[in-house]
């Protein structure tokens, strides 16, 4: 079976996968275990799947495992743990960002690669930024107000 | 250790399950589960005090990312007077958990919450009699034991004005684990040996399978074809293989064209032929009464199909053995499911075990009731458990939906503007007693109930004004096209959206202020407060519809305002808004928001701000965008493309205002605030533009002439 070495979380991994079109989502969920990625639609429209790659907003759902080799993968687990958050973390928990929080881990992925390129934005910026990041039960003003509040951090 | 920690030990899910009820001894300082009783009449159903002065609260009401968790610990921890981080809940397992009811129609808090505090004080006068006192440790006191006790409908409840937990914005202990990535969702759940499942679902509604070429994926390695006659799956021990294999099987099927499209479906429903007629409210004389009016209106509103459309597609895992099957779902309503798939699938309640884990949000019968049917078929098929995950277009295409509606009302004033006729007529699908049918087990050809059901669809379709005539008839249909389903606050969203419609289309042919309008006919304190306070947020100027004020460029601007009483017996809501047409592109823009909300007693302000923030917002894109399409075979609209939802440009600034009434019981809060935004914005529209919206997804033709 095919190899791809990847870089996640900081650690080199080499995985095995069949095909190498397979989408990262799947390898990252299913062979190591991070289930902080989501499945929503599998065509890069909801964002649920979003990952850093070299630190860039990236959807899983349609980057292939080829793709992704040789490059830097981090996961919403990366970033922090619940007793040590990161700080868009810790400014989603302060806000109660979340309701069913399927689509949270696309939001604070997207929102760390908007503050990278954009440490201070506006809310309209947010807005944008985060425009192609669908939450359905609709708890926007909460992720637009922890984005900001993350910003000033 | 919590209940929900044994589930996940580091990036693996293990778990191992003995099949008779034994969940893994996690302390010793805590009772097992092992043979609690989970008959609701017991406290011991409801509670377990632990020798470390800990408690766990079981209960069939689940948290679809709510905020019900923390409420029910609160209401429980303020009952026993202990703090709200010692409770711990375990929700919706049909072997542990009392069932006091499947979760909808915003009945966690009123209900269930409500007869867990009850619970929680019939055990606190046990305490008390064991010489319990405010600060005692309960755990030295009575802890590892049962209470045997039955739950005590007059046992005392404390007064609200000593509550120190109820009341307060405390935070939702999932939301860490939801921002780091650690929360199990049934999506992320796994057994050893757990084999991954996809449906094959048919091109058209009803479709027969012809035939099927396995070698189309031989080359996929290890997918393997199930089969039972027109049910088809795929499972293989890799996710990715399942899912190549589903979309790359040659299946030939029949195509059926039994649907009407969903182009002018509003005159299909309304031109059906009811099954029965209903009056619900009958009050004086309407029709007699109408020609004796000054002004006299009618209309038609629309509201077309909508799905559920939740953002994570529907997924269970299903372990069939020999010795017992158990489900994980993110089902709302583990208990009615256990009941229902005893009867399908013929496993005695006693070998069937239905376990909730967190989904993706729901907001109603969604596909997880299907997706879990689908996992159980495969499995026992199998002989091994599996894991289906529905894909976007089952999910889009398959969920059960909101039905459409129809509502024509007319109606008339005297002389002093006061409404002296109202008449509501509505086109619902009728009640038809059973489980609504799941696909696949139509597809295996296994009996099931065909039952139909929406929920209390028919409710808010009267007016909460003053009027002295009024009649609402239900015309029940046999059926709607695809199968209706509970969609947030059935029913009432689309009453509300006519009800408040027409009453601003009276209020604009008065030539009296909106706001003024809707005071006129009300007394109740608790609906002035709230229609005044959103007034108030919103610095509404008192005019008549529609503004006069000069446009700015191409942009008309105006505002709207609604109210409801949701079900006429519970919250009150009152919502204004702001917004801006664009007179080129026939765009909506939604600018601002404020929402007066009463619901009774607040148990925590923070969960209820942001149920009734998503409410409000969700709804917004239901009013602006959502509409499921169909041809005559089947769904059209199947991503997040064709069936646009609410996304972060289209968001206005949101300010809720929260009326506490703490010597009230408290309320439910996840649909009352969705009732009255539709017609908010159509009002509004009709200020900014003259032009009256109707039908929902509410959209102006080009360019618009305002």
């Amino acid at each position: 079976m095919p190899n791809f070495k990847l870089r996640v979380n900081g650690r080199a991994v080499t995985v095995e996968s069949w095909d190498p079109a397979q989408p990262l989502l799947y390898v990252l969920r299913n062979s190591m275990g991070l289930h902080g990625p989501k499945f929503g639609c599998g065509l890069g429209q909801c964002g649920a799947c979003t990952v850093l790659i070299d630190g860039k907003a990236t959807r899983s759902c349609i980057t292939s495992v080829k793709q992704a080799e040789g490059h830097a993968i981090t996961t919403i687990e990366g970033l922090g743990s619940p007793e040590k958050p990161d700080p868009v973390q810790a400014a989603f928990i302060r806000e109660q960002a979340a309701q069913c929080g399927y689509c949270t881990n696309g939001m604070i992925m997207t929102a760390k690669s908007l503050l990278r390129q954009t440490p201070h934005p506006t809310a309209e910026q947010v807005k944008q930024g985060l425009g192609r990041n669908l939450c359905r039960c609709a708890t926007y003003t909460r992720i637009l107000a922890a984005v900001l509040r993350a910003a000033k951090a | 250790m919590k209940r929900r920690d044994f589930l996940r030990t580091g990036g693996a899910i293990i778990v191992s399950f003995a099949f008779d009820g034994a969940l893994p001894n996690t302390s010793s300082a805590q009772i097992s589960d092992l043979g609690k009783p989970v008959d609701p009449r017991e406290v011991d159903s409801f509670l377990a005090i632990h020798r470390d002065g800990s408690v766990t609260i079981y209960t069939s009401k689940v948290d679809v990312g709510t905020g019900l968790r923390i409420a029910m610990s609160q209401m429980v921890a303020e009952e026993l007077d202990i703090p709200v981080d010692r409770v711990t809940v375990v929700e919706g397992d049909t072997a542990i958990t009392p069932n006091h009811g499947g979760t909808g129609g915003s009945t966690g808090i009123p209900q269930g919450g409500v007869e867990l505090r009850r619970a929680a004080a019939t055990a606190r006068q046990a305490l008390m009699k064991l010489g319990a006192q405010p600060g005692t440790n309960i755990g030295a006191l009575a802890g590892g034991k049962r209470l045997n006790l039955k739950v005590d409908p007059n046992a005392p409840l404390k007064d609200p004005k000593t509550y120190t937990i109820v009341g307060r914005p405390i935070l939702r202990p999932d939301v860490p684990d939801k921002c780091t990535g650690r929360n199990v969702y049934v999506q992320d759940f796994s057994l050893p040996g757990m084999l991954h499942g996809r449906v094959i679902h048919p091109p058209s509604i009803g479709a027969k399978l012809m035939s099927l070429d396995e070698s189309s994926i031989r080359t996929i390695p290890g997918a393997r074809v199930v089969r039972i006659q027109n049910f088809l799956g795929i499972v293989a021990p890799d996710e990715w293989v399942a899912i190549r294999a589903a979309k790359e099987l040659k299946v030939t099927w029949t195509e059926e064209q039994g649907l009407p499209g969903s182009d002018n479906l509003d005159r299909h429903v309304r031109e059906s032929v009811p099954d029965h007629d209903e009056t619900i409210v009958n009050k004086g004389d309407p029709a007699a009464a109408l020609p004796g009016t000054t002004k006299q209106l009618s209309a038609l509103y629309a509201w077309p199909i909508q799905s559920h459309a939740s953002l994570g597609p529907s997924c269970a895992v299903a372990d069939v053995r020999p010795e017992g099957t158990t489900i994980w779902t993110a089902s709302q309503g583990p208990h009615g499911m256990r009941a229902n798939f005893s009867r399908i699938f013929g496993i005695p309640e006693d070998k069937l075990r239905v376990i909730f884990l967190d989904g993706s949000g729901s907001y109603g019968g969604n596909g997880n009731d299907d997706a879990a049917a689908d996992a159980l078929l495969l499995s026992r098929a199998i002989g091994k458990p599996v894991r289906v995950q529905w894909m976007r277009e089952d999910e889009h295409a398959w969920d059960p939906k909101g039905p459409p509606q129809v509502l024509e009302i007319r109606g008339g004033l005297d002389n002093d503007n006061r409404i002296a006729a109202w008449e509501t007529h509505m086109w619902l699908p009728m009640n038809i007693q059973g489980n609504r049918p799941l696909v696949s087990v139509d597809g295996a050809g296994i009996t099931q109930p065909h039952g139909q059901g929406a929920g209390l669809m028919s409710q808010n379709g009267d007016p909460p004004y003053a009027a002295s005539n009024v009649r609402v008839v239900v015309h029940y249909l046999k059926g709607t096209p695809l199968r209706p389903s509970n969609l947030r606050a059935p029913g009432k969203v689309a009453n509300v959206f006519a009800v408040e419609s027409f009453t601003d289309e009276l209020a604009a042919a008065a030539g009296v202020d909106a706001v003024e309008f809707r005071l006129r006919g009300l007394t109740d304190p608790r609906a002035l407060d709230v229609i005044k306070g959103a007034a108030e947020m919103i610095g509404w100027e008192g005019r008549p519809s529609p503004n006069r004020r000069p446009i700015n460029g191409n942009v008309l601007t105006g505002r709207g305002f609604a109210y409801a009483r949701y079900k006429q017996a519970e919250n009150y809501v009152a919502i204004a808004m702001e917004v801006a047409v664009d007179r080129n592109t026939g765009k909506i823009n939604v600018r601002r928001i404020a929402c007066a909300h009463d619901g009774g007693l607040i148990v925590n302000p923070d969960g209820l701000r942001n149920q009734i923030e998503g409410s409000i917002l969700q709804t917004l894109g239901r009013a602006l965008h959502e509409e499921v399409k169909f041809d005559r075979s089947r769904v059209t609209s199947v991503d997040w493309a064709s069936y646009p939802i609410l996304s972060f440009p289209d968001v206005p600034s949101l300010d809720v205002a929260l009326i506490d009434r703490p010597a009230l019981p408290p309320l439910g809060a996840g649909e009352a605030s969705t009732a009255p935004v539709a017609a908010a914005v159509a009002n509004a529209v009709f200020d900014a533009t003259g032009i009256r919206l109707r039908r929902v997804p509410l959209r102006l033709e080009v360019p618009v002439r305002g």
